[in-house]
């Protein structure tokens, strides 16, 4: 029997969460040694340091207002204190996060500098620490999770073992009506039409195509095809070969039943419940970091040679159904489903072993990851600065 | 003791769950079907490596997951290892 029930976080707009964390968010890269200079100041804190927020325009500018306000509104997030270089910019970011209801605040370092800005922002941030460690887990029910969903470094154990048992919980979570979101656009090529195939509607079908399509021509227009890339040498020292055989293996994970209901552009929150594609990279650590932006509070995340991945904001759960990975990284892999391979459990048995350490997770366990300070927090750029 | 382990009834590979040597008699598990096969294999393969169940001829392609996975660039023969040697992506 799988548990229902769970211990989280029930925030002020009532979205659950299943950590507590209060994030400082630097709105840009020169604003990272401020936002660190809190983060260490303040035990209890997670610092968020990133690359961009400087000369963005147009869509990819859009993506990055979405990323940065996404993840301060991540239901995993108790409180977010926003630091950038200009006050404007900062603004347009806490008040996209303030209409969760929660506590936010942003500060800016023109006409202070580091020292002021550090002492200011440590100030807010301790009375936001001590504020959210009050705050107390309370029962939830798992339909309302929003659970997230890829693979890395697969191998050929990924499409026998645990892409099929992340499929198992995500047909269990679909049937009680929690929201879940898969993508991972170029690595669905040559699986593309059973994935448009499991589609809700033949529109939602058409909607993929087009976003699929899209990358296929973005790759051709470069003059180059994704040979040494997709797939990976980790792969292909797995026993994969070719990305149709990749995206076979890749596409497991949604299981037999559950259908999408609708595309996602990068970072954007699901609709309503149900399955959902996001159109992302194939890379864990970008992946990841828009599926977090996108209100996710929990990832499931099949590997067969051992992608290490973790993300600040939400616990990333690792299977393995390689015995070798499972053994010799062990530290890394929160469920090991080797035994499905030599047929010591059925499917369904390895998704139960899955759907257990998720609610474990979700009442607080820490991941591999998670105890590994793994906590990478990767932007999406969809191009070059102005 | 399972050895290898094949998705579907018309796939012509099936995946090594163990590592095996030349000319070892291997016992597998057809996933959809529960039927057993039996393969001998022709040179080593390691864990995780595919090896063939049919003969493919040059150009013909590689079915997995009942599904065509690229095209075969070279003959290949049951008990052989087939990877990026003897098989290359239709896509690219």
């Amino acid at each position: 029997m799988r548990k229902q029930t769970f211990l989280g976080y029930r925030r002020e707009n009532g979205r659950v969460g299943v950590r507590n964390h209060v994030a400082i968010l630097p709105v840009d890269d020169i604003s990272n040694a401020a936002a660190e200079g809190v983060a260490a100041n303040v035990a209890g804190t997670l610092g968020l340091p990133h690359a961009y927020g400087r000369l963005q325009f147009g869509e990819d500018l859009d993506l990055f207002f979405r990323t940065m306000i996404g993840t301060g509104s991540n239901p995993n997030v108790a409180a977010c204190l926003v630091i950038g270089i200009e006050p404007e910019w900062t603004k347009q970011i806490v008040d996209g996060i303030a209409k969760t209801g929660k506590p936010v605040e942003g500060i800016s370092i023109e006409r202070y500098g580091d020292f002021k800005t550090i002492e200011r922002g440590s100030r807010i941030a301790q009375k936001f620490v001590q504020d959210a460690n009050e705050r107390q887990r309370v029962e939830c029910n798992v339909k309302e999770l929003y659970v997230s969903a890829k693979c890395g470094e697969s191998d050929t154990t990924t499409g026998l073992g645990s892409c099929p048992t992340v499929g198992s919980v995500l047909d269990g979570l679909d049937a009680v009506g929690a929201t879940m979101s898969f993508g991972e656009t170029s690595e669905l090529t040559g699986a593309e039409d059973i994935c448009k195939a499991r589609a809700a509607t033949a529109a939602v079908g058409e909607q993929f195509q087009k976003v699929f399509d899209a990358y296929q021509d973005l790759i051709r227009t470069q003059g180059v095809d994704l040979l040494g890339s997709q797939p990976t040498k980790g792969n292909i020292r797995g026993g994969l070969t070719t990305i149709e055989e990749k995206a076979m293996g890749n596409l497991q994970k949604i299981g037999k039943k559950c259908r999408y209901q609708g595309v996602l552009k990068e970072a954007e929150a699901p609709k309503g419940p149900g399955l959902w594609f996001m159109d992302t990279s194939s890379a864990a650590a970008e992946a990841v970091t828009l599926w977090a932006a996108s209100g996710a509070v929990v990832h499931l995340f099949p590997t067969g040679q051992g992608n290490i991945i973790g993300n600040p904001i939400e616990p990333v759960i690792k299977l393995t159904g390689n015995p070798i990975t499972a053994e010799t990284m062990s530290e890394h892999i929160d469920v090991d489903i080797s035994g499905l391979l030599q047929r010591e459990y059925t499917l369904d048995q390895a998704g139960d072993k899955l759907w257990d350490m998720m609610i474990r997770v979700c009442n607080g366990r820490l991941t591999c990851a998670e105890s590994l300070r793994h906590r990478e927090f990767v932007m999406t750029k969809l191009y070059r600065s102005a | 003791m399972i050895h290898f382990i094949v998705h579907a009834p018309q796939d012509s590979v099936g995946v090594l769950v163990k590592d095996a040597t030349k000319n070892q008699k291997l016992t597998g598990w057809n996933m959809e079907t529960d039927a057993t096969v039996e393969i001998v294999t022709k040179e080593d393969i390691p864990l995780g490596h595919k090896v063939a169940l049919k003969s493919v001829k040059a150009g013909e392609k590689v079915i997995k997951y009942n599904v065509p996975i690229g095209k075969a660039s070279q003959d290949i023969t049951p008990g052989e290892r087939v990877h990026t040697h003897n098989l290359k992506t239709a896509r690219w």
